[in-house]
């Protein structure tokens, strides 16, 4: 096997250190190491993190392949710095057998960019009536350990409880996305000053806090865990920080997106700002950036979701909801938690990789950038800024509220079990 | 440069003032043998309705003709081309065939402002009422009216509505026409207050400059005109109000409550009434009520805009919102 | 708006101070009287007669006719005003412009003779304007045309039937009127056009 010499890479943001990786795994991390057989990567100050995981992916194939497929939302997830995407199970057909996520998994083995773990759903057809088989799915070579309805809310309490119960039996997680579905029934913007002028229909916060006041209750007194999606609002943050106190076993994500937009880009109508859940207020912003650097919010996910031109190139209702994410995920964390100082990049490999991976029991994902561990790593050159331009994206879609912003760093490398996958910003 | 009408927000007062006074002099050509002005020979306007409102489309109709336009109605009713790839498809179509402006009616808020600014097309837009966003044509007649009936007018001429206490009663939340009022009354200096059952107020009317009550009946006597908002009966079923009793028992005007009202205050009513509901026959029908004069303003205000926006060769009212954009 | 500030119809803004009066206050009263002489003799004692000035000046100049040929037949002399902005031909040249009132008599013009009055008569465009917008509002037996100063410069085949004063004039100078009405005086000022910005030095 071939080796490779990262050199002068601050390792989690520390000091300049030189990283060996041997194969498909990490040799040595120490100064000055011999650089004889190497290719040598002069990482000359840029950061080094452990490959990044997304817990929160729409990697759209099976059935809406216009948007993604699995080749091409890997590139994107290797562009972006990740080595390992958890694919959500809104597909078509849903990924509610183990059939489909069979596939979806070989799908990304064949990719050879990024690892996909396929997230399984909680209920037949995302339908939140009647349990999808969680066992087979679990038992699957896919070995599905996360089970999401997301995009929608498995709303009703009953099948909420059986499912956080069900899973235990191995060890497995309910990600739910918090909508309380009638109160948020034709639902266009987050519901507040800016919704009352421009006459879209309001997505209240109470439709989130409430479902997710539920369901960490529903953990509690089932002594399951669970996870919450995309947490956007601040009373969310009060919850589960609440739950957390109170030992129940919850872990949440939040979106880049929600750490840097607020709902003021809603007046230009743009439907690129459109998105599940939707942009929240400046207040709203700031409390969840706390979160996370607390530890209230445990990890970052992209929640990338790509849709085809058209249905962002229309009027505001009549938009499919979501952004793309993991192309930019990394510079909106730097820019929302890194150089504002919330978090050091020790925090960023914590929140974007070792947690995440936790969660979602990614075998050989999330580990210390230490001898012995897989080389599974992302070089971010941190000094960077520069201007997003989607036409540059690996993803088949465009749909990025960034387009023409300013933002800092970029992922130079990326290592999948000490293969190459991104060399010098180029995918191989 | 821009040559939109997309939101009443986006009026200054001396653009509103500008347009109300040329809707006075457009409302003299009504009294002449022949109602027609060349100002807008060999322009072609697209009344493109994607909402059924025969009555703002006639308005619109009467105020294209009367300045000489060529007219093209476009009805496009019905889910079928409530997509939005038929928004940007159909008027691009339009533009193609050579049409200088588009008059759009939309179930969707924002769909005008997106005509206006995508790039979709060049022509220019007027907002024809947008989901529960604006309908700013028709926040301008309404002031028309009201500065007709209590300022005067011959001398309500380069006025606009100063200290003029101005209550709008009705489902505010899914009104365009109480967002649109707001903000113009608010603009041209009138005291708004919005009266309505909480479920009908949307969060964060807070921020908007007027004030809220619950209780009509404390509001009449402190009202120089009061305008009453059309209450859809399905808003019921959604659990906005109880019954229809109820609400007219509390919101609704009959002649006690009107008798409750300033001898010089008027009613107003953007149409269609719905009759028993949130007005009874006796107010509707009674000298008080504008809501005939407010169609026939309807034309006036409509060809004070089409030829404030397309009579020259550049708009002659600023829009700071649309402007902003690019 | 002032329907002159456009290079069609006289020119009159920025008259520069160098302007030296070609008529004042006394000599604009005693074409008036004239003129209003003249209209009774030619119309036959002027009892068919509506006025009809153009906006704005035009609107002084027609009041101010109609009180002298009310002194000189003792009748009412009916006079309004007649708008023909939404006639100009220019339209498209320009932003669009405030509209000033069009106002005519009860009696209406049908059957009368219609004198308009207009302060300059330049290219003769707003007359063509107003004969299109006569032409909406009804069917005069005849229209005739007062002018306090004809400066000449016609672009089509327009001429007045009453002139307070022929000036010949160039079309780089400029004519501007001043009424009382509007102005705070009467006069009327002969002056150079100020050069044209980026014009040699």
């Amino acid at each position: 096997m071939s080796k490779t010499l990262i050199r002068g890479a601050k390792v989690l943001g520390g000091d300049p250190q030189d990283v060996l990786i041997d194969g498909a795994v990490v040799e040595a991390v120490g100064r000055n190491l011999p650089a004889e057989g190497a290719e040598v990567v002069e990482a000359d100050g840029k950061v080094l993190l452990p490959g990044l995981v997304d817990l929160h992916t729409h990697l759209r194939e099976p059935g809406r392949e216009d948007s993604e497929t699995v080749l091409t939302g890997t590139r994107a997830a290797a562009s972006g710095g990740y080595t390992n995407v958890f694919a959500m199970a809104n597909t078509f057909p849903v990924a509610d057998t183990a059939g489909v996520v069979e596939q979806v998994w070989r799908l990304g083995q064949e990719s050879g960019y990024c690892d996909v773990q396929p997230i399984g759903a909680v209920t037949v057809g995302l339908e939140g009536a009647k349990l999808a088989e969680l066992g087979a799915m679990h038992e699957s070579a896919a070995g599905v350990t996360v089970f999401s309805d997301d995009g929608k809310c498995v709303h009703d309490a009953v099948i909420m409880r059986r499912a956080l119960e069900y899973v235990k039996a191995f060890g497995g997680v309910v990600a739910q996305h918090a909508q309380e579905p009638r109160l948020t029934e034709g639902a266009q913007m987050n519901e507040g000053v800016v919704s009352a002028e421009l006459g879209l229909g309001g997505w209240p916060a109470v439709a989130e806090e409430s479902v997710i006041a539920r369901d960490v209750l529903l953990a509690e007194h089932v002594g399951s865990r669970v996870h919450i999606c995309h947490l956007s609002t601040a009373g969310s943050v009060e919850i589960v920080r609440w739950a957390k106190s109170r030992g129940i076993d919850v872990t949440a994500e939040v979106t880049p997106h929600h750490l840097l937009l607020t709902d003021e880009l809603v007046r230009s109508y743009n439907p690129v700002y459109k998105v599940n859940p939707p942009l929240r207020t400046e207040r709203d912003v700031m409390a969840l950036r706390e979160a996370l650097a607390d530890g209230t919010i445990d990890i970052v996910a992209t929640d990338h979701a790509p849709h085809p031109h058209e249905d962002k190139d229309c009027e505001w209702a009549a938009a499919a909801m979501g952004m793309v994410g993991l192309e930019t995920a990394l510079s909106v964390v730097q820019e929302t938690m890194v150089d504002t100082g919330l978090l050091d990049w020790a925090g960023v490999a914590d929140r974007m990789s070792f947690k995440p991976a936790q969660i979602g029991q990614a075998t050989g994902h999330g580990r210390p950038v230490s001898a012995g561990e897989p080389a599974n790593l992302t070089l971010v050159e941190s000094a960077y800024r520069g201007q997003v331009d989607p036409a540059g994206f690996a993803s088949r879609s465009r749909n990025t509220p960034y387009e023409g912003r300013e933002l800092p760093g970029r992922v130079t490398h990326t290592w999948l079990r000490g293969k190459a996958t991104l060399v010098d910003g180029k995918l191989t | 440069m821009q040559r939109h009408l997309i939101s009443a927000a986006d009026l200054t007062r001396d653009d509103a003032v500008l347009i109300l006074d040329t809707a006075e002099e457009m409302a003299r050509v009504a009294d002449r043998p022949i109602k027609k002005l060349p100002t807008l020979r060999g322009r072609t306007v697209v009344n493109l309705f994607f909402e059924d409102s025969t009555r703002t489309r006639i308005s619109f109709e009467a105020a294209e003709k009367r300045l000489s336009a060529d007219v093209i109605n476009f009805t496009a009713k019905g889910s079928s081309v409530s997509k939005g790839e038929s928004l940007k498809d159909t008027a691009q179509t339009l533009e193609a065939m050579g049409v200088d402006a588009v008059v759009i009616r939309h179930g969707a808020s924002g769909a005008p402002y997106r005509l206006a600014t995508s790039g979709w097309i060049d022509a220019a837009v007027v907002n024809a009422g947008d989901g529960t966003h604006q309908h700013p044509t028709q926040a301008l007649l309404d002031a028309f009216t009201v500065r007709r009936r209590l300022v005067g007018r011959d001398t309500g001429l380069g006025k606009d509505l100063d200290g003029r206490r101005i209550t709008l009663v009705g489902d505010i939340l899914h009104s365009r026409v109480a967002r649109s009022n707001v903000d113009l009354l608010h603009t041209l200096g009138a005291e708004v207050t919005l009266v309505a059952p909480p479920t009908l107020l949307p969060v964060g009317v807070e921020t908007w400059p007027c004030e809220v009550s619950y209780d009509l009946d404390s509001t009449l006597p402190k009202s120089d005109a009061v305008m009453l908002l059309r209450v859809q009966r399905e808003r019921m079923n959604a659990a906005f109000f109880p019954t229809e009793r109820e609400y007219s028992r509390r919101y609704g005007l009959d002649g006690d409550r009107m008798a409750k009202m300033p001898d010089h205050a008027v009613v107003m009513h953007p149409g269609p009434m719905v009759r028993g509901m949130e007005i009874t026959a006796e107010v509707a029908d009674s000298d008080r009520c504008t809501a005939v004069e407010q169609v026939t303003n309807g034309v006036s205000i409509r060809m004070a805009v089409l030829y404030l926006l397309l009579g020259g060769n550049e708009p002659a009212v600023s829009h700071a919102r649309t402007t902003e954009e690019k | 708006m002032d329907k002159h500030h456009t290079a069609h119809d006289g020119g009159q803004q920025g008259a520069p101070s160098e302007a030296r009066p070609v008529l004042e206050g006394p000599d604009i009263a005693r074409v008036l009287t004239r003129i209003a002489h003249e209209i009774v003799e030619r119309a036959k004692g002027a009892d068919d007669v509506v006025l009809l000035g153009i906006p704005t000046r035009g609107v002084f100049l027609a009041r101010r006719l109609a009180d002298k040929l009310e002194q000189i037949t003792e009748r009412t002399m009916p006079v309004g005003s007649l708008d023909i902005t939404m006639y100009r031909d220019d339209l498209r040249m320009h932003p669009p412009r405030a509209l000033a009132r069009t106002d005519i008599p009860g009696d209406g013009i049908d059957g009368r003779l219609v004198v308009l009055v207009d302060d300059v008569l330049f290219s003769g465009r707003t007359i063509r304007a107003a004969l299109d917008s006569l032409n909406d509002i009804g069917r005069p037996r005849a229209v005739q045309l007062a002018v306090l100063v004809d400066r000449g410069h016609r672009e089509l085949p327009i001429r007045a039937d009453y002139v307070g004063k022929n000036l010949p004039t160039s079309l780089r100078e400029t004519v501007k009127v001043q009424l009382a009405e509007e102005d705070g005086r009467d006069t009327v000022l002969l002056g150079a056009k100020p050069a044209a910005p980026g014009a040699h030095p």
